[in-house]
């Protein structure tokens, strides 16, 4: 087991001038799951197969524990990709589906009987060792792949959109199920998808990156909390933030008839090419159904209700009025989520009118979209 | 049936429509499948009888189906030996409207047959050196045009006889990733992934008993790593010479051709001083037989194929003194006056058993064989005929190869 560290890591494709991972810093420490997140194009593969010796580092490097291995062979790196094939041997007793790589690297027989038993132990396999894939489950033949992996302990597992080639339920079990292994193997983890969902699900920590660039890293907590940039706090999260830039005048930001009280801090840190405007999110459970008129609110029309069950989310526009506020969130240019008591949810076409929740408003620079240092 | 079937495909098929699609692939009525012997895969794969063809259909997730489709479109635009796609049906519902697996369609290789088959009749021992080393030309091949495979593996490689050798075909690209060029790690990577791969497929096949358990599984897989590494050696290392010696160019370009490849570009420079000349191919292409014979026969064959009916080309044009003419012409009374009799001279119902490009070579053994234990010149004519009785009858339809499992299939070679 290791730490894994990015040092001014860069990637450059031949023919391109923008690198395609920029600089990256980035320390994972030993045993962590951490989860390389990002829309596509955003750099997260490459930064994976750099790690992995697939992708040349073209400036910086790579450490797995002390050892720079920015340029060694990616079979002497001692990682292991997991999920890149699971085609099992119909032949071979399910110990030694799980067991051939060691007997090709000369490990003895004792040993590799080991290592398999306590694999098969962790995957819930000890009982179908001797016995062959096909009296096997699907699922359990997925574990059998796992453990060829386990059993060669390598010092990181490294695994790149493992579940996109699944149905959205078996996702969401083998989901569970990755990360439920990882912590009881311990063994350090790089993981990447361009589903935020997963990310929050299932990493210890969270890398965002957005085009070739590490936006921020912190624990699922914090990616939601406290987003470090526009960006973040507009991919992390699912119903999306609602986000929109307003004038600030009188200690508020202010649309329509509508007031966000500001901190001090933050008016007295506004920059001059900020132009006395301010970016807010607030997320969809930060708004109050109040009634029509109340101080500080604003109306929205309801154009769709979702209902989950335990939760329900009104995605609607603002009215008429409210023209020239831009506003946004995921699911689409002026359009805004909020989050209703699943008990009472207003009817299609019907107007609400909504407050944001003191206090839980995101501030950021309307220039550089940063969040304000405060 | 569903309603919102999508088809993506190069060209329409409308045969496709009439297969049941609201059927999960597994449960497909045994009429419409072709028996063809199946790989080892961990996804639902059919054969599927389709008007004249037969044709893959693979159960696969939606983004990865559209990603090998387009894949296999680019490798084979690019000319690299791989599964030809056809077409990706999406949409699919069963009738209680469940949905059901996106698939792949792919055309079945004709005459090609998986490893297991292969391994599966008695094979003679340098069988599986002759699969590695036609394995260790295609990822050669593979990546020289920038593809990296991600998953290389016997499984997922298709076999076809190429005159004494074999040629393979790449059938699964679902990992794979085309580049402008491939970094060393990318070719470390998928070299390491085939050797492992190789010697677990052999390993299995040796707990099967399906081969020589005396085999040697580990040495078996190293050699793909040495055949490769020659290969992609001979193609790109630099080489340095004297200024004297500048008929290495030459020679270098002709053992390129001789190793089967065409040199596109070629980067010489000299030192300041002007006395060491340095050379290494830039560029290089595959295929350099089967293009010389298209281009003077129009046929469409094989490396090694063509590498073995341009030898019979080149003694036709001793025999018939004609060396001083050009080749184009000698070529086509070459294809009109002995190829084409003799491949016609096979009765009809036979002729299928093995592309004709295979039977033409095979004829070539053939009558040297009788004309070595008779000692004496046999004519063609009569070359076919002892073939036909005492070789072709014998030999099982290679085209698409229906293989029970049960049946005894004779030796193969």
């Amino acid at each position: 087991m290791a730490t894994v560290t990015f040092d001014g890591a860069t990637r450059i494709y031949p023919g391109t001038e923008r690198p395609a991972v920029d600089k990256l810093n980035l320390h994972i420490e030993d045993g962590e799951f951490l989860v390389l997140v990002g829309p596509s194009g955003c750099g997260k593969s490459t930064s994976l197969r750099m790690l992995a010796g697939l992708e040349d580092v073209n400036e910086g490097r790579i450490l797995i524990g002390d050892r720079d291995v920015t340029d060694v062979q990616p079979k002497d790196r001692d990682i292991a990709m997991v999920f890149q094939n699971y085609a099992l041997y119909p032949h071979m007793s399910v110990a030694d589906n799980m067991g051939f790589a060691l007997k090709i690297a000369g490990t003895p027989k004792a040993e590799i009987r080991q290592r398999v038993e306590e694999a098969a132990k962790i995957l819930d396999l000890s009982e179908y060792l001797d016995r062959k894939p096909k009296a096997l489950s699907g699922g359990q033949r997925q574990r059998v792949a796992m453990g060829r992996a386990i059993v060669r302990q390598p010092q990181v597992f490294l695994m790149d959109e493992p579940l996109s080639n699944l149905d959205a339920k078996l996702r969401v079990q083998t989901r569970t199920q990755i990360a439920g292994l990882q912590r009881r193997l311990g063994v350090t983890t790089v993981y990447v998808t361009h589903d935020q969902t997963e990310a929050l699900t299932m990493g210890d920590r969270i890398a965002v990156l957005k085009d070739g660039l590490l936006q921020q890293v912190g624990t699922p907590r914090d990616m939601y909390d406290t987003p470090a940039n526009v960006f973040v706090a507009g991919f992390i999260g699912s119903p999306a933030m609602n986000i929109g830039t307003f004038p600030v005048a009188d200690g508020a930001a202010n649309f329509g008839k509508a007031h966000v009280n500001l901190p001090r801090d933050v008016i007295a840190n506004i920059r001059p090419e900020d132009q006395g405007q301010i970016t807010l999110g607030f997320r969809p459970e930060s708004l109050d159904i109040v009634s029509a008129g109340t101080q500080d609110s604003f109306p929205v029309v309801v154009e769709i209700v979702e209902e989950l069950g335990s939760d329900a989310f009104v995605y609607g526009s603002l009215t008429q009025d409210m023209a020239g506020t831009r506003l946004s969130s995921g699911a689409g240019e002026a359009q805004i989520i909020v989050r209703v008591d699943p008990r009472r949810v207003p009817a299609k076409g019907e107007t609400i009118w909504v407050r944001v929740r003191e206090g839980e408003q995101h501030q950021f620079h309307a220039a550089s979209g940063e969040r304000f240092d405060i | 049936m569903s309603l919102n079937l999508q088809i993506t495909a190069a060209q329409p098929e409308p045969a496709l429509l009439d297969l049941p699609w609201h059927v999960p692939l597994e449960e497909w009525p045994e009429p419409i499948l072709a028996a063809l012997p199946r790989g080892i895969s961990r996804h639902i794969v059919r054969f599927v009888k389709l008007g004249g063809k037969v044709i893959a259909v693979k159960e696969i997730g939606e983004t990865v189906a559209y990603r090998e489709y387009e894949l296999l479109r680019a490798l084979n635009r690019l000319g690299v030996p791989s599964v030809t796609p056809l077409a990706v049906i999406d949409g699919r519902r069963d009738e209680h409207g469940e949905r059901l697996e996106t698939v792949l369609v792919t055309q079945h290789l004709q005459y090609s047959m998986p490893y297991r088959v292969l391994f599966s009749r008695v094979l003679r021992g340098d069988t599986v050196q002759r699969l590695i080393d036609a394995l260790a030309v295609l990822l050669v091949r593979l990546h020289v045009v920038g593809f990296y495979w991600g998953d290389v593996s016997l499984s997922n490689t298709l076999f076809r006889r190429d005159a004494e050798t074999f040629a393979a075909y790449l059938v699964d690209a679902e990992t794979g990733e085309l580049h402008p060029r491939l970094t060393a790690g990318q070719r470390a990577y998928d070299l390491e992934v085939a050797r492992v791969n190789i010697i677990g497929e052999l390993m299995d096949l040796v707990a099967g008993e399906l081969i020589d358990t005396e085999v040697d599984t580990v040495a078996v897989g190293a050699s793909l790593v040495e055949r490769y590494t020659e290969l992609w050696d001979a193609l790109h290392d630099e080489e340095s010479f004297g200024t004297a010696e500048r008929w290495r160019v030459a020679e270098r370009v002709r053992r390129l051709n001789e190793l089967g490849f065409d040199v596109g570009e070629l980067a010489i420079t000299t030192d300041v001083d002007g006395t060491t000349v340095h050379i290494q191919p830039k560029v290089v292409e595959a295929g350099h037989h089967s293009r010389r014979l298209l281009r003077l026969t129009g046929l469409d064959v094989q490396e090694n194929q063509a590498r073995r009916l341009l030898n019979d080309l080149d003694q036709y044009r001793a025999a018939t003194d004609r060396q001083g003419e050009d080749e184009e012409f000698v070529a086509h009374d070459w294809l009109t006056e002995v190829f084409e009799p003799a491949v016609r001279a096979i009765p009809r119902e036979l002729r299928r058993r093995l592309e004709p490009a295979q039977i033409y070579h095979e004829l070539l053994d053939h009558r040297w064989l009788v004309s070595s234990a008779q000692k004496r010149d046999v004519p063609m004519e009569e070359a076919v005929q002892s073939y036909v009785r005492d070789v072709l009858t014998h030999r099982p339809d290679e085209r698409a190869l229906l293989t029970p499992p049960t049946e005894e299939i004779p030796e193969v070679e």
